[in-house]
């Protein structure tokens, strides 16, 4: 295989060796070899900040939130709330959106799927997906529809992952009372255009929720500007910790729906047969939330701000333009999604000649390479690519080069083995 | 311990390649359908039993090398069978996988001992096992 050197991983300004430093997992070697972590779609690692608050949360504060009187609850309370005006900002939500922490992005779809859609949709009624979805933003609108008598369509998909917009108005009518769609595919990293998807729901007065688990981490976002309804996100695929993740949503919106938790600390008043609840965004958050999850959040949040999203994109785009030229030159490599970069995040899935991707995943893990194996929780996608999975390499701010040499190194031993 | 010289031996990869037992029995008299969820490994198996021993064995659908040698092993060592020798068969290579039991094969069946090195792998005992669960489930239903 020739080695071929198209991206120089300074040309985005960010100072890798700085960078990775602040990542404790990278001084780990795997199996004996330098650690080369291409699993960032499912999950991101942590830096030591982003570490050191959620522990900070346990060491210094302990107290729980909306409660106490006393200095240390005040101030655990106080931090959660600027936690909540620091992710408003980060995702450019003005005054007329809430912030809501959930514990992930699956429980942030469920809300709006349980509070929203099986309170408002009926038979007639359409709700507008597509196939390239994680099973995530597909399987609760699954059950809605099956709740509420409404329909579930399709917005068509290409053979190469990729949505067939023109054909939008086709899919999109005055039946559609909510389209949900990823930001970014977490297979191929296809990111629609979501402006385009949103004025064509709006126009028939359908609202819309972006899934953006998989583009929130790695692109500057602004709600207000994109007029999306609905943005959910997790925090442990942007540095931040597992079980705490968001669902951005219009006030007007959040006003009329029904919270998925009920219990304490939602409620204002409570009598033996009902209970009024709180205003926004508390109605939505009942029971003790993660604090420590949110407040290392809000960690990362500072620390992604400090690098610049701007900054993390390009330096992941040019990652990705790295890996699609070495792996052209790669015999019976078989890749997936759109081959226009300009519309792709910096995740890249393959075949290896006819190797099965577990076989694939498990030799390249003998070289310290981290990657994805399987269906990536997108089957309707594997039936589009007519595969019952594929290999999975998604970068982030701390990959290098280095790491894409890894991988594409690593086919070497698939190929020693399998022939 | 190495992933080629405990997983990816040529027992196992000859297992892999082999077709002689990768096909559909029309005619089974016992046939059911395994899928390992997380990783979309998805086989059939069909066995044609006739008074009491199975005649033939085979197994059809994707999955891994490790999941795909596993049922072919499986297949082989089912041939001339009766169901009791069957389930003790099953139940040895359960143990030899879960419970770090020595397994006690025939020699003609010994080469299922080429799976041991998987029990080194925790995410790849399902694969080995998928098609032998599936086996499992068919003889429960067997008086």
């Amino acid at each position: 295989m020739k080695q071929s050197t198209f991206y120089s991983p300074s040309s985005s300004g960010l100072d890798l060796s700085e960078l990775r430093a602040q990542f404790p997992i990278l001084k780990r070697s795997m199996r004996g070899k330098r650690f080369s972590y291409l699993d960032n779609s499912a999950t991101s690692l942590k830096p030591e900040m982003v570490i050191a608050a959620e522990q900070r949360y346990y060491t210094e504060l302990s107290a729980n939130i909306h409660r106490g009187v006393y200095e240390f609850s005040e101030q655990a309370t106080v931090e959660y709330d600027q936690a909540r005006e620091k992710l408003a900002r980060f995702v450019g939500a003005g005054r007329n959106g809430s912030i809501i922490f959930t514990k992930g992005t699956t429980e942030s779809v469920n809300l709006v799927a349980y509070g929203w859609a099986r309170k408002f949709l009926g038979p007639g009624d359409e709700l507008v997906t597509t196939e390239i979805e994680h099973h995530a933003n597909l399987v609760p609108w699954q059950e809605a529809c099956k709740a509420t008598g409404a329909s579930l369509r399709f917005i068509p998909v290409d053979p190469d992952g990729s949505l067939r917009l023109d054909e939008l108005d086709e899919v999109i009518t005055e039946r559609t009372k909510l389209v949900a769609v990823t930001a970014m595919s977490n297979v191929t990293g296809y990111m629609p255009d979501l402006s385009r998807i949103i004025e064509a729901a709006h126009a028939q007065g359908a609202l819309v929720l972006v899934d953006g688990a998989q583009y929130v981490s790695h692109h500057p976002v602004n709600v207000s500007s994109l007029d999306c309804d609905f943005l959910v996100f997790s925090g442990h695929k942007m540095c931040g910790p597992t079980g705490v993740g968001v669902l951005y949503a219009k006030n007007e919106i959040l006003e009329q729906m029904d919270p998925l938790i009920y219990g304490g600390d939602m409620v204002t008043k409570v009598r033996r047969d009902q209970a009024v609840y709180k205003p926004l965004p508390d109605k939505f958050e009942g029971g003790t939330p993660n604090i420590a999850g949110v407040l290392a959040l809000s960690a990362a949040v500072d620390f992604l701000s400090e690098i610049g999203m701007q900054r993390i994109a390009e330096h992941e785009h040019g990652l990705l333009e790295y890996m699609v030229e070495r792996a052209e030159l790669v015999d019976d490599l078989v890749s997936y999604g759109p081959t226009e970069l300009g519309v792709r995040g910096g995740i890249f899935s393959f075949n290896y000649g006819d190797v099965h991707p577990h076989d694939a995943g498990a030799l390249l893990d003998q070289e310290g390479v981290a990657v994805r194996t399987g269906f990536h929780c997108a089957q309707p996608l594997m039936r589009v690519f007519g595969v019952t999975g594929t290999v999975r390499a998604s970068v982030y701010l701390y990959n290098t080069t280095d790491d894409i040499d890894a991988l594409i190194d690593g086919l070497k031993r698939i190929k020693d083995v399998f022939g | 311990m190495s992933l080629e010289a405990d997983l990816y031996q040529e027992i196992i990869l000859e297992n892999y390649r082999s077709k002689k037992n990768r096909r559909r029995i029309e005619s089974a008299t016992l046939q059911a359908e395994g899928a390992n969820p997380s990783c979309g490994d998805d086989l059939e198996l069909f066995l044609s039993v006739h008074d009491g021993i199975i005649v033939d064995a085979a197994y059809d659908g994707v999955g891994c090398s490790i999941c795909c040698a596993s049922a072919n092993l499986l297949c082989d060592s089912l041939h001339g069978r009766s169901i009791g020798e069957a389930r003790s068969i099953l139940e040895g290579f359960k143990g030899m996988l879960l419970e770090d039991s020595v397994p006690e094969f025939a020699d003609d069946i010994s080469d299922l001992e080429a799976m041991q090195g998987v029990k080194h792998y925790p995410v790849r005992i399902k694969c080995a096992l998928l098609a032998w669960n599936t086996l499992e489930g068919l003889l429960d239903g067997v008086q």
